[in-house]
C-alpha cells in the first residue's frame, strides 16, 4: 500500500524532538484548562498522551521504534528530577523526620520485596501463574516493590499533603533506592549463577554490600557537597559560572555513585540537602533564581519524557507476554503488602514519635506507594537468557506502573479530601514566628539538657553548633558568615512587603486611572508612579525614551513639584555607570547589593504602620463593598499607596539618628569593602564631587543651598536637580517629603556628618573616581544618548543652559523640568530599586 | 519494684505531683535520678549553680534565662526543689490527644497556653506581662550573638514588635503573643519526647 508507506516514512522523519516539542505544547494547553489539570494529574495525562502517540506510530510504522531506554532514563532524566528534589528538600523537615523515613524505606522495602515475591512463588507453585524460579521472582519482587520517586512526587505535588506526610512518603521514596539497587544485583548475580550455587556467605555478603551501597552512595554525596559548597565559596568573580558549579557537582556526585556501583539516588540526594544551606548562601542571587529555575524547568521536562515514553513504550507487543495470573497477583500482593507493612511499622514507630501518625496518615501513606519508571527501566534491564519469564514481568511491571500512577494518582486526590487529611498550607511565617520559633528551638534543647535526655534536639543543638563554628566557618564566604539567618529571613519578609505594596499599587494604577505614561494627565499621584512603573518597565530607566513623557500635555505648576518631591523622596543613590566594556563571564551585581543593603537599612517602622493600616482597611472591605463605592475606594487606595512608597523609601534619612550615622558608615567600611572590590569599575559613588559641584553651578542659585543638600539625595545629581527645580529655592529647607512628613526634617549638621561618612568611605573602597567634574545631570543625558564619552564633552553646555533657565525663569518651562525629573530618575537608584525588588520576587 | 517504691516514696506528694504534671511513675523515677545528679551536695534542692554546671546549658544563648524560669515559679524563690523541677519540665510534655475534656478540671500544666505562657516568661523579664521592646532586643542580642549589627537588631525588633502590636503600645503583650503563634503548632513546637 503506498499510502500506508507514506505515513509509515511520515512518522520516521516525526523524530523524538518533534514529538516532545508537540507534548510541551499540548502540556501547556493542558495547563490553560486550570480545571482540567485538578482534576486529572499530569502525570496521568502524560501516560495516556504517550499511549496514544506510541499506537499512532505503532499503527502507521508497524513497529516501535521508540521507548524508555534505561540508559538514558538513568543517566540523565532520573538525576534531573532527584537533583532537583535533593537540592530542594527542605532540609528540617527532613532531617526532623529522619526515622520514620529510614524506617519505611529499609525495612518497609525489605518487607515488600521479599513477601511479595515469596507470595508470587506460592502463586506459582498452586500452579496459578507462569513457571520462574523462587530467586527470578524474589528479583521480580524487588523491583516492583520500590515506591518511585518520580510518581510521588508527580502525583503529591498536586496533592498538596501536610508537610510530614510528604516528606515521609518522598524521602522514603528517594531513600529506598539502596534497598533495591542492592537487592536487585544480589538478585541478579543469584540468577546468573544458578540458585543452586548460592552458599550461604553470598547472603551475607548481600547484607554486607548493602550497608557499602548506602553508606557509601550518602558518603560520595557528603564529600561531593562539601567540595561543592567550598568551590562557591570562591567564585565571587566569576558569577556566572555559579550554577554550572551546581549543576555539575551535583550531577557528578550521580555519576560518580554510579561508577562505583554505589547508591546513585542517595549520593545525589545528600549532595543535594547538604551542600544547599552553604550554596545558596554563597552565590549571588541571580546565579540562585538561575539554579532554581533551570533545575525545575530541567526536572519537568524529565518528567514530561518519562511519562510520556511509559505511555509509548507500553504499545510494544512484542516485548511483553500477558499472563492474567500474574498481573492480578502482583497488583494485590503490592497492595496489601504495602498496606501492612505501613501499619506495622507505624505501630512501632508511634511508640516513639512526639506526634504519632494517625489512621488516616496511614491511609494515605499505603495509598501513596506509587510505583514508576524506576521500576520499568529495571526491568527491562534484565537479561531475557537468565530471566526467562522477562517479558511477563515487563508487561506486569508495566500494569503496575500504569495502575498506580493513573488509578491512585487520579484517586488520591479525593480520597484526601474525603478523609480531611490535613493539607499543607503555602503561607510563608511571619517575623513573629522566626524569631519564636528560634527561641523555642533553644528552650527545647536546654530543656533536654536539664532533664538529661540526649534526645533529638539536643543532637540537633550540637550539630548546629558544630557547624556553627566550624562547618560554615569553613564552607561559607566570610561577608556571607557574618549574615544572619535570622536577619535573612527579616529581609525577605521585608522584600515580600515591598513587592506587596507595590503590586498593590500596580493594581491600582492600572484599575483605577489610565496606564499608559503617554496618556497621562498629571492630576495626582497615581500619574507619579505610573512614571516610576514605565521607568521601571524600561529597565531601569535607562533606555529611557523622553518624547513619551515630554509629550504629556500641560501639568500642574503644584502637581509638578509635588511628583518632584515625590521623586525626590524616593530616589536616592546614583546607580553605578555602566561598564564600557562586555564580558560573558562578567555580572554587575555588586550594586544590586548595595542597593538591597540600602533599602533594608530604613527604619522600617512607619512604613510597616501604615502598610498595615492599609492592608488592614482592605482586608475590612467588602469586595461587593468595594465595587460598589468603585472609583472612591481605589483613588484612596491610589492616595495611599505613593505615600507608603515614599515613606519606605525615606524614612532612614529622615529618621536616622545623628548617631548612627557616623556608626553606619563604619559598618560599611568594615562589612562592605569586600563587595565593591568585587567591581572591576570604580563606582561612581560621588558624594564627594558634591562639593566640586557648585563650581559649575550658576551663581543665582541661592548660597544657603549648598548647605542644604538632602542627605537622602547625596548624589550629586539629585543635589543638582535641586537646584536646579525652583520651588527649591522657594522652599529654602529641606526638599524631601517635606508636604508630608514635615515633622522629620534632619539637622543641617547631620547632612554634613553624612557627607563625611560618604566622601572618607568613598576614598577609603574605591579607586579616586578620574577627575571627571561632569555635571551630574550631564552624565544622565549623555547615558541617554549614548555610550558616550564624547557626548559628554558636547552636553554639557545645554544641560547647564536648560539648567540656567530653568532657575531664572523659575519653574514656568515645564518641560524640562520634567525632563530634570526624569533625568534625576534615571540617574538615581529608585526604578532599579523597584526592579531589584522584583527580581528578588522570583526566588522568594 | 522494690527500688521503685523506695524512690517514689522518697517524694513527697508524688501522687499529686504525677496527677498535675501527667508523668507516669516511670518518669519521676527518672526525673528524680537527673534531680539528684544535679544536685551536688545532696541538698535537697537546686540552686542556680547547680544548673549552671550543666555544660551544654552555658553554651545556650538563652540559657541563662530558663534558668531563671526555674526559679520564677515561687516568689522570690531562691531554691528549687524536686517538685517545682518537675512542674517546670512537665510544660514540655507533649499534649496527648485523647485526654478526656472536663470543663470543669483546670488547664493542665503542658496545655497550649501554659507552653505560651512558659515562653512568654522568658521573653518578659521584668514580669509586667508584657515584651517590651527591649526586652525582645535582648533576646534577640543573645540569640543572634555577633552576627548581625545593632541596628539590624533594632529594626527586626521594631517590625516584630510592629507586626503583633495590635494596641500600639509599642510592646507584645501575652494576647499579642498568642495571637502572632496562632497558626504555628506550639503543641508540637514546645514539646519534647520524655523517656519513660
Amino acid at each position: 500500500r503506498p499510502g500506508s508507506s507514506v505515513w509509515g516514512w511520515c512518522f520516521d522523519q516525526w523524530h523524538l524532538s518533534a514529538i516532545l516539542n508537540n507534548v510541551f505544547f499540548f502540556l501547556s494547553v493542558f495547563h490553560f484548562s486550570q480545571r482540567f489539570t485538578t482534576v486529572v494529574p499530569e502525570s496521568c495525562m502524560l501516560i495516556l498522551l504517550g499511549l496514544v502517540l506510541g499506537g499512532v506510530v505503532l499503527i502507521t510504522s508497524k513497529k516501535q521504534p521508540y521507548q524508555l531506554d534505561p540508559g538514558l532514563f538513568f543517566l540523565f532524566l532520573l538525576p534531573t528530577i532527584v537533583g532537583d528534589a535533593g537540592y530542594f528538600m527542605p532540609a528540617r523537615l527532613f532531617f526532623d523526620n529522619l526515622g520514620p523515613i529510614l524506617m519505611y524505606a529499609v525495612v518497609g522495602t525489605l518487607w515488600n520485596a521479599f513477601c511479595t515475591g515469596f507470595c508470587l512463588f506460592g502463586m506459582k507453585a498452586a500452579g496459578v501463574i507462569v513457571e520462574a524460579g523462587l530467586m527470578e521472582f524474589l528479583l521480580f519482587g524487588a523491583l516492583i516493590s520500590a515506591v518511585d520517586p518520580v510518581a510521588v512526587l508527580a502525583v503529591f505535588e498536586e496533592v498538596h499533603v501536610n508537610e510530614t506526610l510528604f516528606i515521609i512518603v518522598f524521602g522514603e521514596s528517594l531513600l529506598n533506592d539502596a534497598v533495591t539497587v542492592v537487592l536487585y544485583k544480589v538478585y541478579i548475580s543469584f540468577v546468573e549463577v544458578g540458585p543452586g550455587n548460592v552458599q550461604t556467605a553470598d547472603y551475607f555478603k548481600g547484607i554486607a554490600s548493602f550497608l557499602v551501597v548506602s553508606i557509601g552512595g550518602t558518603l560520595v554525596g557528603l564529600v561531593f557537597a562539601g567540595i561543592l559548597a567550598f568551590v562557591t565559596r570562591f567564585t565571587k568573580k566569576v558569577r556566572i559560572i555559579e550554577p554550572l558549579f551546581v549543576f555539575l557537582l551535583v550531577y557528578l556526585a550521580y555519576l560518580t555513585a554510579e561508577l562505583f556501583s554505589l547508591s546513585a539516588i542517595l549520593s545525589m540526594t545528600f549532595c543535594g540537602i547538604g551542600c544547599n544551606k552553604y550554596v545558596e548562601a554563597n552565590i549571588s542571587q541571580k546565579s540562585r533564581t538561575t539554579v532554581k529555575y533551570t533545575m525545575k524547568t530541567l526536572a519537568s521536562i524529565a518528567e514530561t519524557i518519562i511519562f510520556i515514553f511509559l505511555g509509548i513504550s507500553a504499545v510494544d507487543k512484542s516485548k511483553w507476554a500477558w499472563d492474567t495470573g500474574l498481573v492480578s497477583c502482583t497488583l494485590i500482593f503490592i497492595f496489601v503488602f504495602r498496606a501492612m507493612g505501613v501499619v506495622m511499622q507505624t505501630w512501632v514507630l508511634n511508640r516513639f514519635r512526639l506526634i504519632p501518625l494517625d489512621r488516616i496518615d496511614q491511609v494515605v501513606m499505603s495509598y501513596g506507594g506509587l510505583r514508576g519508571a524506576v521500576a520499568f527501566a529495571l526491568v527491562v534491564l534484565l537479561d531475557g537468557e537468565h530471566v526467562k519469564a522477562k517479558d511477563y514481568f515487563v508487561a506486569t511491571t508495566i500494569v503496575v506502573v500504569f495502575f498506580t500512577v493513573m488509578f491512585q494518582g487520579l484517586t488520591i486526590k479525593p480520597l484526601v479530601k474525603w478523609l480531611k487529611v490535613p493539607r499543607s498550607t503555602n503561607r510563608k511565617p511571619t517575623i513573629n514566628e522566626e524569631i519564636h520559633e528560634r527561641a523555642f528551638d533553644h528552650i527545647l534543647a536546654a530543656v533536654e539538657d536539664i532533664a538529661g535526655l540526649n534526645g533529638y534536639h539536643h543532637w540537633r543543638d550540637k550539630w548546629e553548633q558544630f557547624d556553627k563554628n566550624y562547618l560554615s566557618k569553613l564552607l561559607m564566604r566570610k561577608s556571607v558568615y557574618r549574615k544572619s539567618e535570622l536577619w535573612e529571613a527579616y529581609q525577605k519578609i521585608n522584600i515580600r512587603d515591598a513587592i506587596s505594596v507595590i503590586d498593590q499599587g500596580g493594581n491600582v494604577l492600572t484599575s483605577a486611572r489610565l496606564s499608559l505614561p503617554s496618556m497621562a494627565s498629571r492630576t495626582s499621584f497615581p500619574e507619579v508612579t505610573n512614571v516610576t512603573n514605565y521607568l521601571r518597565e524600561n529597565g531601569s530607566g535607562v533606555c529611557l525614551d523622553l518624547q513619551v513623557i515630554d509629550t504629556v500635555p500641560g501639568a500642574k505648576m503644584e502637581v509638578e513639584s509635588e511628583t518632584h518631591h515625590f521623586l525626590a523622596g524616593n530616589l536616592y543613590k546614583p546607580r553605578r555607570r555602566y561598564h564600557s566594556h562586555y564580558s560573558r563571564h562578567f555580572m554587575t551585581t555588586g550594586d544590586q547589593e548595595r542597593q538591597e543593603r540600602e533599602v533594608f537599612q530604613r527604619n522600617m517602622r512607619s512604613r510597616l504602620e501604615n502598610f498595615k493600616s492599609t492592608r488592614y482597611k482592605r482586608y475590612k472591605k467588602d469586595r461587593s463593598q468595594k465595587k460598589r463605592r468603585g472609583s472612591d475606594v481605589k483613588e484612596q487606595e491610589a492616595n495611599d499607596k505613593p505615600r507608603l512608597e515614599r515613606e519606605f523609601v525615606n524614612v532612614p534619612y529622615v529618621c536616622a539618628d545623628p548617631i548612627v550615622v557616623p556608626l553606619e558608615s563604619e559598618e560599611e567600611k568594615g562589612e562592605h569593602t569586600e563587595p565593591e572590590k568585587e567591581e572591576d569599575v570604580g563606582i561612581t559613588f560621588v558624594a564627594r564631587k558634591a562639593p566640586e559641584t557648585p563650581k559649575e553651578r550658576p551663581k543665582s542659585v541661592p548660597a544657603a543651598l549648598e548647605v542644604c543638600q538632602s542627605p537622602s539625595v547625596f548624589p550629586p545629581s539629585p543635589t543638582s536637580a535641586e537646584k536646579n527645580l525652583p520651588w527649591k529655592g522657594g522652599l529654602g529647607t529641606l526638599p524631601v517629603c517635606v508636604s508630608m512628613e514635615a515633622t522629620k526634617i534632619i539637622p543641617i549638621d547631620l547632612q554634613q556628618a553624612w557627607n563625611q561618612s560618604i566622601s572618607s568611605l568613598e576614598s577609603l573602597s574605591s579607586p579616586p573616581v578620574p577627575a571627571e567634574p561632569q555635571h551630574p545631570r550631564v552624565s544622565a543625558l549623555s547615558r541617554l544618548g549614548g555610550p558616550a564619552r564624547i557626548h559628554s564633552a558636547t552636553v554639557p553646555v545645554t544641560g547647564l543652559g536648560s539648567a540656567g533657565s530653568t532657575d531664572t525663569s523659575q519653574g514656568s518651562v515645564l518641560k524640562p523640568q520634567s525632563r530634570d525629573m526624569i533625568n534625576y530618575a534615571g540617574h538615581t537608584g529608585f526604578p532599579h530599586q523597584v526592579c531589584c525588588m522584583l527580581d528578588k520576587h522570583g526566588p522568594i | 519494684m522494690g527500688s521503685r517504691g523506695s524512690t517514689l516514696s522518697k517524694i513527697p506528694n508524688v501522687d499529686k505531683l504525677m496527677q498535675e504534671t501527667g508523668f507516669s511513675q516511670a518518669h519521676i523515677i527518672r526525673l528524680h535520678d537527673r534531680f539528684r545528679a544535679l544536685d551536688n551536695d545532696e541538698k535537697g534542692y537546686l540552686c542556680p549553680q547547680d544548673f549552671e554546671a550543666i555544660k551544654e546549658l552555658a553554651m545556650n544563648p538563652i540559657g541563662d534565662r530558663i534558668i531563671g524560669a526555674f526559679f520564677a515559679q515561687g516568689p522570690q524563690q531562691e531554691t528549687v526543689d524536686f517538685n517545682s523541677f518537675v512542674k517546670v519540665l512537665a510544660h514540655f510534655r507533649p499534649t496527648d490527644k485523647n485526654r478526656p475534656k472536663e470543663s470543669t478540671s483546670p488547664d493542665p500544666i503542658n496545655s497550649r497556653t501554659n507552653k505560651l505562657k512558659f515562653a512568654f516568661q522568658l521573653y518578659d523579664q521584668d514580669k509586667d506581662g508584657k515584651i517590651s521592646r527591649d526586652e525582645l532586643l535582648q533576646v534577640l542580642r543573645a540569640m543572634l550573638e555577633m552576627q548581625v549589627t545593632e541596628e539590624q537588631l533594632e529594626s527586626i525588633t521594631d517590625r516584630t514588635i510592629q507586626e503583633s502590636d495590635t494596641d500600639r503600645d509599642n510592646a507584645i503583650s501575652f494576647e499579642e503573643f498568642r495571637k502572632s503563634l496562632d497558626k504555628v503548632n506550639i503543641e508540637h513546637k514546645m514539646s519534647i519526647r520524655f523517656l519513660r
